[in-house]
């Protein structure tokens, strides 16, 4: 429907409406706001959403489990080693298999080592949005190195499914493992060179202080999780209070600031880089020796050199291949902290090889509500910072 | 040998290069030249010297969609750098491009927006059809997504992958940029501006 078809343009009132995306290069993909303005000051901001519909939920009822994985990636596509994660939790949890140590150790080196990558962008675009264009050159000078360590051990720069159901699609090599300490010891003074542009840049500042504050009980009661509802003071992590994949053996902070502006919400994504680097390098010093995926061969498939000798492997790979991973009767949900807060899928199995039902518990979109409302009083150039602020990404939102 | 000499050498290289340079560039441009006149005047069709422009200056649209726009915002950073062949100038409103990189999968919802932003334009333009969803829905046949985005809008280049890298997406330009050449002086690209 048109704006004028919606009477969006009619001028009955003191008030101008302002019509925002989906087509806007600060919207961060295709969100749409419709925006009351009094004067330059927005009085009410109004969320259209869709225009990503994917169907994801949906076509997932007719794949089986494991095919469902590359979809997951396509959801939020900033870390979509989350979102693999998240899925393959819940499903373990229906089948209840026991994940060996290695193959948790290297879920959390590939999901922070993601975390990473999407701060990255988010700091490169939002900084991008305010007006600096530097800071977007060099983040993504970092994010190619990751992007690289990811190609490497999975064969996509981007959309890995490296997390498998039962464990992860392959073991870590040496020269993979070599590149991530590498990266780990290039990566902090990076982090100090984005701050040395930006923290004490009184334009910047200017911008960020103080716009779009939301206090510790707007931040819960409009459903904020992750970076921003911690920018608001709520020391609440998954990782730390519902602990998953072994997070509860590394020894790391929960950045957590107070006033809930943009520049908080900065302070605390800047930091978390920081404590991702350091749970990569615990990981990588006590990475287990053992198996990568769960020897359960109803659930992973059985090592190929065994296919030629044993008939029970051969039956039970051409089982799986065939026909898949078998899911117990059930409904589940397993939150893990994304880059943009808790994601979390909640499935329902009928006992099938397809899932009966899949549900996304989507960061950016439980913050649109209240992203949508700390817009209102504010300035009509802070939309963009507020926007780039709670770090939304379109894919999770629309589904 | 003193200043002056070196001074003439110098300039003599210069000139030489400078020759050496348009011989590339008109051999490349696919003109006709005679004989002795070859030093100093060019001959070629006003089409080509047209096209030859257009194709070193494509302004693409920011027209992020989905996955493939994050590979697409690679493609302009330093390490890919679209800058080379001339693709680096995002521009925010469609007035101001000429090529529009369909970067991502196209929801029911989003294709007469696309549409419209295409027709908003201006002529000569041209579509990159990004990605696996762009070009023919991808993993996603379902009931919300458009099954290749060539249904909506004449597409010129299709970029497979899912998402393809910032390389494909460069090699998906360099065939453009041919085709702009193959194309220039024809009745086709005289249809593009008419």
């Amino acid at each position: 429907m048109s704006i004028t078809e919606q009477g969006l343009l009619q001028r009955d009132k003191d008030t101008m409406t302002l019509n925002m995306g989906p087509q806007h290069p600060s919207t961060h993909g295709v969100f749409r706001v419709i925006l009351e303005m009094d004067g330059e000051v927005v009085k009410t901001a109004e969320p259209e959403i869709g225009y990503l519909h994917t169907g994801i939920e949906k076509t997932s009822e007719n794949k089986r489990y494991v095919h469902v994985i590359p979809m997951t990636d396509r959801l939020d596509y900033l870390n979509p080693p989350g979102n693999n994660l998240a899925f393959c939790l819940s499903t373990e949890k229906l089948l209840g298999v026991e994940i060996p140590d290695r193959a948790n150790a290297l879920r959390v080196i590939m999901c922070e080592l993601s975390r990473i990558a999407s701060h990255l962008v988010w700091l490169g675009t939002h900084a991008l949005d305010i007006g600096a264009m530097t800071v977007f050159l060099y983040c993504w000078r970092e994010r190619e190195m990751v992007l690289d360590l990811n190609e490497e051990i999975s064969g996509v720069r981007m959309m890995t499914s490296y997390i498998r159901i039962g464990g992860v699609a392959k073991d870590a090599t040496q020269p993979w493992l070599k590149g991530i300490q590498d990266f780990i010891d290039y990566f902090p003074e990076k982090v100090d060179e984005y701050e040395r542009l930006l923290t004490k840049n009184p334009i910047w500042l200017d911008r960020t202080e103080g716009v779009g504050a939301f206090t510790r009980e707007e931040a819960i009661n409009w459903s904020l999780s992750g970076p921003a509802l911690r920018a608001s003071g709520v020391n609440w992590d998954i990782r730390k209070s519902q602990p998953y994949s072994g997070y509860e053996n590394y020894d790391f902070e929960i950045p957590v600031q107070n006033n809930g502006d943009i520049f908080d919400r900065y302070r605390v994504r800047i930091e978390e880089m920081r404590q991702s680097r350091s749970i990569i390098q615990q990981a990588l010093k006590q990475l287990p020796k053992g198996e990568y995926k769960a020897p359960d061969n109803k659930v992973s498939l059985p090592p190929r050199q065994t296919l030629h000798t044993s008939m029970e492997a051969l039956i039970h790979h051409f089982k799986l291949v065939s026909e898949g991973i078998s899911v117990p009767k059930g409904e589940t949900y397993v939150p893990i902290e994304g880059a943009r807060g808790e994601v979390g899928f909640y499935i329902v199995s009928d006992g099938t090889n397809v899932p009966a039902r899949v549900k996304l518990r989507a960061p950016s979109f439980m913050a649109i509500p209240g992203m949508c409302k700390m817009m209102e009083g504010c300035y009509i150039a802070d939309v963009v910072g507020i926007i780039g602020s709670i770090d939304i990404v379109m894919g999770e939102v629309d589904r | 040998m003193g200043l002056i000499d070196e001074a003439v050498d110098a300039f003599e290289n210069e000139v030489n290069n400078l020759k050496l340079n348009i011989k590339d560039t008109v051999e490349a441009m696919d003109y006709e030249y005679s004989g002795s006149l070859y030093d100093t005047v060019l001959t070629t069709k006003l089409g080509k010297v047209v096209g030859w422009a257009q194709k070193n200056a494509l302004w693409p649209a920011t027209f992020g969609l989905a996955c493939c726009a994050i590979e697409m915002m690679a493609m302009a950073n330093s390490r890919w750098d679209a800058a080379r062949f001339g693709a680096e100038v995002f521009r925010a409103s469609p007035r101001q491009a000429d090529l529009m990189i369909v970067s991502g999968r196209v929801s029911q919802k989003m294709a007469p927006i696309l549409k419209q932003i295409y027709d908003q334009m201006p002529e000569p333009k041209w579509v990159i059809s990004m990605g696996a969803c762009a070009s023919c829905g991808g993993v996603f046949n379902n009931y919300s997504i458009v099954q290749g985005v060539d249904r909506v809008v004449p597409v010129d280049v299709y970029v497979p992958g899912c998402p393809p890298g910032p390389e494909a997406l460069l090699y998906g330009v360099i065939k453009l940029q041919e085709k702009i050449m193959m194309e220039a002086g024809t009745d086709k690209a005289k249809k593009r501006v008419a």
